[in-house]
């Protein structure tokens, strides 16, 4: 069914096609359109989940595990310092090996207070065991939210996923979108250690050092079985209802000479503008990274590399020209843009490609000149 | 009205053990004793929530458990949370599985006072049981909001300053159908509570007082001795509060009226050694004052 909708209203919506049987959530700006929307469906009867209107968001996660480890689906979404506040539960959710699906939508993190689009809130999540999609468009992030419950339950999988959209900039952006009756898309959940009183057992008590380290390889190994699950859904997506995504959107990249690596709404503004320097005569390519963890395995073989952070690591760098830098063992132009909302257009992002200095780092708005 | 199992004594009691031998509890331990009769009153369709406290200790290590019940361990702060989420999943599913948290003082008095709050506001349908020891025991004995005025901790080597934190007012301030106090050394009491307790829907709180031998200091044959003394001090009173309606135990209402020495509950604690006559004299007056409060709100209805 087409509609207009907000990247909030759109998770919203998705997560009324999926029905879980308990949603727990704590409003926060720019997320508080998801928890009301949800509230919305749950008063008029669309949506049969029971809704915990938790008082914090540690509250909101632990909830969610607590309703989760029963067997049946859960959900949850928050921003910025919800997310941080709920740190401790996001580490348990994962080692518990629960299938929770949370919504995140990124935004800095104070002092001072901005509300604004940065990814240093879920870049701080990254070492939890929850896999992590970016998204960048409304329609992506209903498409994602519905993929997202698929991938976690698969019993290869078992891990949290964490859908991002950036604030504001996706969060509060109005675009079209087509929803769908997701079927036997989604199989009925199971969970294999689901608590049943009938087969009593201790779950998350005392573990010794052997133990603890195979459980910790077990979240590893399910993180790099969750890659071939991700290709599957998202090839099943395509057949079903015909949008494809991927771990990455690439644009122009196969004959490209240089390549600027981003995630979230920016990754679609650099797609103008590579149109741009097309007709400039450059050789540009945009490749739009949307799965952070697993992180994939980049085609760059052969370009320059620009990589656009919208986070930073104090004291090492872009989290992602790192990562990059590391993967593909060679240097790249890091440039940190867009931290706390600031504006990068496609005429920024132009002026990245053209302006690049291999093997150095350039923060947008702070240095001079590119 | 509820009608409750009659239990004239002890043996009526089920012989079903959920917490089996092996435990890893200290001797004479309160925690261990407590909960043996809070799964026997809950019986086997029941799921522990346990934040981080001695009860997440002694249940072994994995992949052994003493307990023939399901476990669920959580972070510290986060018991009545979770707890909130498994018994709505529980309940959207049509199950009527029990869904008891069962923490200590730390974790409830303190780091865990915002979720449970929380879980109170909402009407949650659980059982909220706190252990109380009155010192965070999981960790060797550091002072916790419910260690009383006097008592030495490894934090407070010269005894605490501050005075014991009144959960059990904090509770009834959320109004929930019932609410109780308990103790270890009383058994059948705790005993028909939990039994009471689940009966209600929504939230319920049972307040029990675990005396700890290595935490307080006293021999471990006398766990029973001491929290019996609490309750003939009157320093602890057992009482429960259905809708809000305070009933006061015959062995507490006993105590209220010819208390024994203060001096005799704390004697025999190594933790109150030295207690300086000034801080003595607070405790005793915190005592009457209590005393005077219950009996009056009692009277009134």
């Amino acid at each position: 069914m087409k509609k207009i909708a907000t990247g909030n209203k759109a998770v919203a919506e998705a997560v009324k096609q999926i029905q879980p049987a308990v949603i727990a959530a704590y409003p926060i700006t720019p997320q508080t359109e998801i928890v009301e929307q949800i509230a919305e469906f749950v008063s008029s009867g669309e949506l049969k989940s029971r809704y915990i209107p938790v008082e914090s968001e540690h509250s909101a996660m632990a909830a969610c595990i607590g309703a989760s480890i029963t067997g049946v689906r859960t959900f949850t979404a928050t921003s910025s310092h919800g997310l941080l506040y709920m740190h401790e539960m996001t580490n348990w959710a994962a080692g518990a090996r629960l299938p929770v699906v949370m919504a995140n939508v990124n935004r800095s993190i104070g002092p001072g207070w901005n509300i604004w689009a940065e990814h240093t809130d879920a870049m701080q999540e990254r070492d939890t065991g929850w896999l992590q999609v970016y998204v960048s468009t409304v329609q992506e992030a209903y498409d994602t939210t519905l993929m997202a419950f698929r991938i976690a339950e698969h019993n290869d999988v078992l891990l949290p996923v964490m859908v991002n959209l950036d604030g504001f900039s996706l969060s509060h952006i109005m675009q079209p979108l087509d929803t769908v009756e997701t079927g036997d898309f989604l199989p009925p959940m199971y969970l294999p250690h689901a608590i049943d009183p009938k087969n009593p057992a201790g779950y998350g008590g005392l573990t010794g050092p052997e133990q603890h380290f195979k459980f910790r390889w077990d979240i590893e190994r399910s993180m790099r079985d969750s890659v071939k699950i991700i290709d599957e859904t998202e090839k099943d997506f395509a057949n079903r209802f015909g949008r494809k995504y991927g771990f990455t959107e690439d644009y122009q990249c196969d004959d490209a000479d240089v390549v600027i690596v981003s995630m979230g709404t920016l990754g679609k503004e650099a797609e103008v503008a590579i149109d741009m320097l097309r007709r400039e005569g450059v050789r540009a390519g945009s490749m739009r990274l949307r799965w952070l963890r697993p992180f994939p395995k980049l085609n760059l073989k052969g370009k320059e590399i620009v990589v656009i952070d919208r986070d930073y690591s104090f004291g090492f760098g872009g989290v992602l020209a790192k990562s990059i830098q590391a993967q593909q063992k060679t240097d790249v132009f890091s440039v940190i843009a867009g931290l706390g909302g600031q504006e990068v257009t496609y005429e920024d992002i132009a002026d990245f490609i053209r302006k690049r200095r291999i093997g150095e780092e350039f923060w947008f708005g702070v240095n001079d000149h590119v | 009205m509820i009608s409750l199992q009659e239990l004239d004594t002890i043996g009526e009691i089920p012989q079903e053990e959920y917490v089996l031998k092996c435990t890893s509890a200290c001797a004479g331990c309160s925690d261990s004793l407590a909960l043996r009769y809070v799964l026997k009153a809950a019986g086997p369709d029941t799921v522990l929530v346990v934040p981080a406290c001695c009860t997440s200790v002694i249940q072994g290590i994995y992949p052994n458990t003493a307990f023939n019940i399901p476990v669920y361990n959580i972070a510290f702060a986060a018991a009545a949370a979770c707890a909130s989420g498994m018994s709505n999943a529980f309940r959207a599913t049509g199950k009527k599985t029990n869904v008891i948290v069962y923490a200590g003082d730390g974790g409830t008095l303190d780091i865990g006072i915002q979720s449970m709050s929380g879980a109170f506001e909402r009407g949650t349908d659980f059982l909220y049981i706190c252990y109380d020891n009155e010192a965070y025991g999981n960790t060797g004995m550091q002072r916790s909001g419910a260690t009383p005025m006097g008592a030495r901790t490894t934090t407070t080597p010269t005894g605490k300053i501050d005075a014991k934190k009144d959960i059990d007012a904090i509770i009834a301030a959320h109004n929930p159908p019932y609410m109780a106090t308990a103790a270890a050394a009383y058994p059948q009491d705790l005993f028909k509570k939990v039994q009471k307790a689940l009966t209600f829907r929504g939230p319920s709180f049972i307040h029990v007082l675990a005396p700890c031998p290595p935490g307080w200091r006293f021999s471990t044959e006398k766990t029973v001795e001491i929290g019996k003394l609490a309750v003939k001090s009157g320093m602890w009173i057992l009482y429960e509060r259905e809708f809000g309606k305070l009933t006061i135990n015959p062995q507490s209402k006993a105590a209220m009226k010819r208390p024994v020495p203060l001096e005799e509950y704390l004697a025999p604690q190594g933790r109150f050694k030295g207690i300086d006559a000034k801080t003595f004299e607070t405790l005793r007056q915190h005592l009457v004052k209590n005393i005077k409060k219950l009996s009056a709100e009692e009277a009134e209805e």
